[in-house]
């Protein structure tokens, strides 16, 4: 059953005051409304050098109730195999695993490793905390950094490649269950965690984490910055349960009503795009024309 | 009953894995190596050994796994050589630092490029400061006892353990080994409990951002900074010179094998002249011993078989009264000289010894050290100028 309204959500906060992350960041949000599905129960959850890293504090002082086991920046997936196997081999049940890294330790750093753990079938559930750059290290480039992004690495001419699909990379590895979410749908995001969680084997779940300062929007615009990337398809909200793929959400809604917001009304709200020429908003545009088109023609055949 | 089986050091490793009961083996394979892990997996498929295996797609995967599988409580096991050692390097940082009671097999290969799949010690002693235990063996025997040894050491101390073997001189080659029975095993190595992480219910964050300085915690206790867990890594090291020392002679009364603890002594006694050295090479030094005996020249070696922790305070016992040592090994710190040349003549200089000393690298790639070959240098080192050189190295004047 999807919920309905934010009130439905449980109350109990599992990331208390305290956090280290920057305000109005996009992987607390997203890290927020995930706990709350994955609780009740018994969870690890498994972070590269990142991010979520700062997010869970300095030592000895941690705001979030989890059992956290950080690794590093390559070692993701195999981390949460080991873990998997650790628990089984020890007899310990009933545990949910979740990997939670950002771009760079997924679609660049940390690829291999989410790749072998897609492909031996490792029980867990893979988050994978889009905000498009090393954020943590100060907006550098990834391979999830969108075309005609400023970056700190890629100053002068912004970055010339559009964003890597790392859907089709994971969907390559025939897992159980693939989805997007972002923050600004949080009840989707909720929903999609709590499905994850009753489904064994790999899960993916890709959350699109608008950054602030990474972006360089204010922080007041949080949610608007990650609704309007749905809006305009360059980040489509949907679900692929054994190989069955439905919008969800948002993006559910654009299917029958049409995308009415485009690329150029979302890149005008951040200064990381200050630089972008015409042309390469026509060839954004096209980027999400493409995606959504593809996107829909998908929802539309159900596969 | 203990059995005596024919077999190689590779197959020794992958017996005294399942002796040790080991719950989860990840491992990747690279030569000379991968028939620990072909043999692993064969036991676990035909269900005589009650254990995960996880095929992982590198070998920092390999090691990033069983870091994790040990971290929920698992014993855990891995094996592997030359460049995919060097793969792991970060995660073995991360094992040590974690301080987790990992194994794993080392089958010394030599490092490239260029490549070779021969042997050599250059991959275990490049991971010298990674924090771990490293053991060298000089036989097949000594590989399975101390595999066992092993896990006891590192249960005890929290310090994940190396066991270094020569690729191919030992991996690949039959012996006679006695495999104990279980029974005795089990006596010797009592269950791993873990160190309670979701035993304990509590949540936490492990092996999270540090800072150099002590910090209070939510209830006011100060606790380490990062310095101070370094410094406390590193007088546990130190103190594991204790353990493996007591480790070994405790092995002995269950199994009646002693491989000397930190270093073990051939012909010593009486020796004027000491040959020092690691792993086979030692064990082909003893003959060479046996030879300058014959010249006149009483000869004794010392094999290290822990190098690090560095047996300091033995070596320079062992080595107190002799006149001369030289040291034989197969690595080289690019630059300068042998690691264990390097390292024993500072512990001889720190304890007053003067003696002269000579190092030498020989060996590698695996280019074979003949005896003779350690004769000549050992008896230019002990008759003329102490120097540090190269075994057999051909078209020059070394």
């Amino acid at each position: 059953m999807a919920t309905k309204a934010a009130k439905e959500l449980p109350r109990e906060e599992h990331i208390l005051p305290g956090s280290r992350s920057c305000a109005a960041c996009g992987l607390m949000l997203t890290y927020r409304h995930a706990l709350k599905a994955l609780y009740p129960g018994k969870v690890i959850v498994t972070v590269p050098a990142s991010c979520m890293t700062v997010l869970h504090g300095v030592y000895p002082i941690t705001p979030v109730k989890v059992v956290c086991i950080n690794n590093t920046f390559a070692a993701t997936g195999a981390s949460a195999s080991g873990i998997v196997a650790g628990l089984k081999a020890t007899g310990k049940k009933g545990y949910t695993v979740v990997a939670f890294a950002g771009d760079g330790g997924t679609y660049d750093i940390g690829i291999q490793a989410l790749s072998g753990a897609l492909e031996r079938g490792t029980d867990f559930i893979y988050i994978c905390y889009d905000n498009e750059g090393y954020m943590n290290t100060g907006t550098q480039r990834s391979s999830a950094s969108p075309a005609g992004a400023i970056t700190t690495t890629t100053p002068i001419l912004s970055k010339l490649q559009q964003k890597k699909d790392m859907i089709a990379i994971v969907e390559a590895h025939r897992i159980p269950y693939i989805a997007t979410a972002s923050p600004s749908f949080p009840l989707d995001l909720y929903d999609k965690v709590r499905t994850a969680k009753e489904i064994r084997g790999p899960r993916y779940i890709e959350a699109h984490a608008p950054c602030p300062p990474g972006w360089g929007f204010p922080n007041k615009d949080l949610i608007k910055m990650g609704k309007l990337a749905v809006e305009t398809g360059l980040h489509v909200l949907f679900e692929i349960r054994e190989g069955k793929f439905g919008l969800t959400s948002w993006s559910l809604k654009l299917a029958s009503k049409g995308r009415k917001k485009t690329v150029a009304d979302y890149v005008k709200g951040q200064t990381r795009f200050r630089k972008i020429t015409a042309e390469q908003i026509d060839r954004l545009q096209s980027f999400a024309d493409e995606q959504w088109n593809y996107f829909l023609e998908r929802h539309e055949k159900g596969c | 009953m203990s059995e005596v089986k024919i077999i190689t050091a590779n197959e020794a490793a992958a017996e005294a894995a399942a002796l040790c009961r080991v719950q989860v083996i990840a491992a990747y394979p690279i030569t000379p190596q991968t028939p620990v892990t072909e043999e692993l997996a064969a036991m676990v498929e035909r269900g005589d050994l009650k254990a995960e295996y996880l095929t992982v797609e590198s070998e920092h995967s390999a090691m990033a796994s069983i870091v994790g599988a040990s971290q929920v409580g698992a014993r855990v096991f891995t094996a592997s050589s030359a460049n995919g050692l060097l793969y792991m390097h970060e995660m073995l940082h991360w094992a040590a630092g974690s301080r987790l009671p990992v194994v794993l097999a080392c089958v010394n290969r030599g490092v490239g490029a260029p490549w070779t799949i021969l042997n050599d010690q250059q991959d275990s002693i490049s991971q010298r400061d990674t924090g771990w235990i490293q053991l060298y063996c000089r036989n097949n025997q000594e590989v399975l006892d101390t595999i066992i040894q092993a896990y006891r050491i590192a249960e005890q101390t929290l310090i994940p353990v190396m066991v270094c073997y020569d690729g191919f001189v030992l991996s690949h080659t039959n012996m006679p080994v006695e495999v104990p029975s279980q029974d005795e095993v089990d006596r010797f190595l009592p269950p791993w409990q873990g160190q309670g992480l979701l035993e304990s219910g509590r949540f936490v964050n492990l092996n999270p951002l540090i800072l150099s300085e002590p910090r209070p915690d939510a209830q006011g206790n100060l606790m380490p900074g990062y310095m101070e867990l370094r410094h406390r890594l590193h007088e546990d090291v130190l103190a594991s010179l204790a353990v493996i020392h007591h480790t070994d002679e405790e092995f002995q009364e269950i199994f009646g094998r002693s491989w000397g603890g930190l270093v073990w002594r051939y012909r010593m006694d009486d020796a004027e002249h000491a040959l020092v050295s690691m792993g086979s090479l030692a064990l082909e030094a003893t003959r060479a011993a046996d030879s300058l005996r014959v010249q006149g020249l009483r000869t004794g070696v010392i094999g290290v078989r822990a190098y690090r922790p560095f047996p300091a305070s033995a070596l320079v016992q062992a080595l107190a009264a002799v006149k001369t040592v030289t040291v034989f090994e197969k690595d080289v710190s690019y630059g300068y000289a042998g690691a264990l040349a390097t390292d024993l003549k500072a512990a001889l200089f720190d304890a007053g010894v003067s003696v002269k000393f000579s190092g030498f690298v020989a060996g590698l790639g695996g280019r074979d050290v003949a005896a003779g070959q350690i004769v000549q240098a050992a008896t230019d080192a002990i008759l003329n100028e102490p120097r540090y050189g190269w075994v057999d190295v051909r078209g020059s004047s070394t």
